[in-house]
């Protein structure tokens, strides 16, 4: 390793990249940036390889660049994340630690937490040392995020939890975990919700993998029977936890669309979201000369580069007030339409070789093409389904009237739920 | 109003905007249509004095641009044309001009005369029966002793009857070449279209002689000439059909607000309201990827063919879907000669097919990445 150099404020944004550069070419693995390893986030050795990584990067000083320098990072304007994020490209990146462990919930701590919180958590992620995940969703329900009925009941100064959360991303390789969770029944859901940070060692929480039908085991649900959590593992104020939710929600649109200062490196990290060749499944399967293929194939490429534009537009007309904040929910939409499109096209022009493994250069069709049709659905659910993004669109940015809510202002034990 | 940066493009934008509110509205469109008259010249000239004809030309030409983009300039004309679907050979005469620019000796008066909107040109692309194929043109020039003779049929060429001047692409000894040719000395009959006032013709040319100096351009150059005409035209369909959909989708939303059923406004009912939201979604990917392809075509990208094709393909294949939904969703009223709509659907159908419809630019995407990954597989 090099002497680690402490970055001052007079260093410019050029002379940060040119020792980022010389640090980078000695301390970190050369990768093809062409073709990227990419790291399985369902297999835990991904994420000791990340730490390792991390840790390496945090000696260096090139760990948390936009994290305040009293939380263990380098304090630094987002002008010189990018700088790096434009060096480190060729090098093998810890970016499966982007989302959510920094970009959302470290994030999401800066804003709320308290100062120990921050101290602690916000720094041992940064050093490598811990990775941090969301406890949100609930088997009872997706979209109605504030709906939660894992409880957490005061007996004497403890809070006790118990209840289920699911579809927690990582959550298997995660040290701490953002947990929301009702304290008050008596008010409006919103009004009586808090979010904890939970340590996922404690007793009283079980944890399993959740099985996707493409065999995929990233996510996981959590069972929580009698946890006891102190007053010291609150962030924000009691029943203010919907506070807390948003501002994570926020911190996830932001890191979704590539916009966080707390993501470091670029590049997918995630082999689901990798576009499918087409162009290749149709020379492969030796359909490029037909017309109908052809066709096929062009307006999933088209729509690829479409989506490309949209982000970009989007972005601008944000920035310059012609479209509201939310209007990344249209991004988001427009990606889970991308990707169905993409999926069945990839489908199409594989034929059976996308059902059968037709063996030698087909045989990995059956799985980058079928296995791959069976999930396409995730894209449209994830984050947020597609109906809910329509109503955001629908009502928050073209002004419609909002759907009716039969929980609105009623005290959440008098709200009617299904049965769980 | 696509990204609008300086004060000078803001101004040029609400005189463009004041001028067609004014001069181009939707009864001055029912009017001219009555009249069966497809635009009056007196007031294209009007409409050039504002600047419409000289965004693509250099100063020294005689032209100029207030951005110093001249075709972001002239895509955001386009799009304002597109509120009220304008008449008017805009997209003919800057087709024309963005050729000329490119091989300028010896038609310095041509293009002053299409900057000030004396005079009206058009491209003679087209042929009889094929599909848009710029490069293989099936009329001929043969060489003579002070020249060439052109014979061929040309057609949908736009504002053909109303043109003083066509560019012909023709071929010459194998090579396609382009040549100024003076209206008189072809034979026009002139085509209808879906579209109340844009007109179209079949061009006729039977032993046509002109000079030398017709020539627009050398072999060596001419098919990036023709390949920045082609981008040219494209852009400014996508730019028009982002303003249609722009004035459609408000007045549809405004529709949705106003219209009651069961004592309900429209706009209360989310199968509905998920149809706005798909279509403002769609709306937006529309006005960015023409953004795009208007930025690849200005900069002379290295990737502005594939881009022209991708916007083309999004843009003409989503709008007609959003028009008809928005005809489904105002009723019964949609469908009538009354409303306005079918005026907006009327221009969408013509530009989704010329110049190449949806499909065909999928297609032509897909030969441009088929060419790269061959490339790549072989290298």
């Amino acid at each position: 390793m090099t002497e680690t150099a402490v970055p001052t404020a007079t260093e410019s944004v050029a002379d940060f990249a040119a020792r980022a550069r010389a640090w980078l070419a000695d301390n970190m693995p050369r990768v093809d940036p062409d073709n990227l390893p990419v790291a399985l986030r369902a297999v835990q050795s991904s994420w000791d390889r990340a730490k390792e990584l991390q840790k390496r990067l945090y000696e260096g000083g090139f760990a948390g660049l936009c994290f305040p320098r009293e939380y263990g990072g380098q304090g630094l304007p987002l002008a010189y994340q990018k700088a790096f994020t434009a060096e480190c490209r060729g090098y093998e990146m810890p970016l499966i630690l982007n989302v959510p462990s920094l970009t959302i919930c470290a994030a999401t701590i800066l804003d709320m937490g308290t100062e120990s919180q921050k101290r602690e958590r916000i720094s041992a992620a940064i050093r490598g040392d811990e990775i941090l995940c969301q406890l949100l969703s609930e088997p009872s329900g997706g979209s109605d995020l504030a709906g939660v009925i894992t409880r957490a009941d005061r007996v004497g100064d403890k809070w006790i939890i118990n209840g289920a959360k699911t579809w927690s991303t990582s959550a298997f390789a995660a040290d701490y975990g953002l947990m929301l969770a009702r304290t008050d029944w008596t008010v409006p859901k919103h009004q009586g919700l808090t979010m904890f940070l939970v340590p996922l060692n404690s007793p009283g929480i079980t944890m399993r993998r959740i099985k996707e039908v493409n065999g995929n085991e990233e996510f996981c649900e959590e069972f929580f029977d009698g946890l006891e959590l102190g007053d010291d593992a609150v962030v924000g104020e009691v029943n203010n936890g919907w506070e807390v939710a948003s501002r994570q929600l926020h911190h996830e649109r932001r890191a979704v669309g590539g916009g966080s200062e707390f993501a470091s490196g670029t590049d997918s990290d995630n082999a689901e979201e990798m576009p499918p060749d087409h162009v290749a499944y149709a020379e492969l399967t030796g359909h490029g000369d037909d017309p109908a293929v052809q066709e096929l194939v062009g307006r999933a490429l088209a729509r690829r580069i479409v989506k490309n534009q949209l982000i970009d537009h989007v972005g601008n007309a944000i920035g310059n007030g012609s479209l509201p904040p939310n209007a990344g929910t249209l991004i988001r939409l427009f990606h889970a339409e991308t990707t169905e499109l993409e999926v069945d096209t990839a489908l199409a022009i594989a034929g059976t070789a996308g059902v059968v493994d037709e063996g030698e250069e087909l045989s990995g069709l059956l799985d980058s093409i079928g296995v791959r049709y069976l999930s396409r659905q995730t894209g449209s659910l994830g984050g947020g389904s597609s109906e809910m993004a329509r109503n955001v669109i629908s009502e928050r940015i073209l002004g419609f009237p909002r759907e009716f809510a039969a929980d609105k202002g009623v005290p959440f034990n008098e709200v009617k739920r299904g049965r769980t | 109003m696509t990204d609008v940066s300086s004060p000078e493009q803001l101004l040029f934008a609400s005189t463009t905007q004041a001028f067609l509110e004014k001069e181009a509205s939707l009864s001055r469109v029912r009017e001219l249509h009555a009249a069966d008259t497809s635009f009056d010249s007196a007031w294209w000239q009007r409409a050039a004095e504002l600047g419409w004809a000289s965004l693509l030309v250099p100063e020294d030409l005689g032209g100029g641009s207030v951005s110093g983009d001249g075709l972001a300039d002239l895509a955001l004309v386009a799009e304002q044309i597109g509120h009220s679907v304008a008449p008017g050979p805009l997209h003919p005469v800057s087709v024309v001009l963005a050729g000329l620019v490119e091989a300028p000796d010896g038609h310095e008066d041509t293009i002053e005369a299409l900057v000030s909107g004396e005079l009206i040109a058009s491209w003679a692309v087209y042929e009889p029966r094929r599909p848009l194929s710029p490069l293989q043109p099936g009329v001929t020039a043969t060489r003579t002793a002070s020249g060439y003779r052109i014979d061929g049929v040309k057609d949908r060429v736009e504002a053909g009857t109303e043109a003083g001047v066509f560019l012909v692409v023709a071929d010459v000894d194998g090579n396609p070449r382009q040549f100024l040719v003076p209206a008189d000395r072809a034979g026009v009959t002139e085509q209808r279209s879906v579209d109340m006032v844009k007109r179209y013709a079949r061009v006729e040319f039977d032993g046509t002689e002109v000079d030398e100096a017709a020539l627009v351009g050398d072999a060596a150059q001419t098919p990036a000439i023709i390949e920045r005409q082609r981008q040219v035209a494209l852009v400014l369909q996508c730019a028009e059909i982002v303003g249609i959909l722009e004035t459609v989708l408000a007045m549809t939303t405004q529709w949705m607000f106003d219209r009651h059923s069961f004592g309900r406004p429209l706009a209360s009912y989310q199968a509905l309201k998920h149809r706005l939201a798909d279509m403002k979604m769609w709306f937006e990917a529309c006005r960015g990827t023409t953004a795009g392809a208007v930025a690849a075509v200005s900069a002379r990208s290295e990737d502005a063919t594939l881009l022209v094709s991708v916007a083309k393909a999004y843009v003409a294949e989503r709008a007609p879907v959003m028009l008809q939904d928005c005809v489904q969703l105002h009723g019964g009223i949609g469908v009538t000669w009354e409303h306005d709509l079918h005026l907006f659907l009327r221009r969408t159908a013509l530009y989704r097919a010329l110049y190449g419809s949806p499909e065909e630019h999928h297609r032509l995407v897909y030969a441009l990445s088929a060419k790269t990954f061959r490339q790549e597989v072989s290298a």
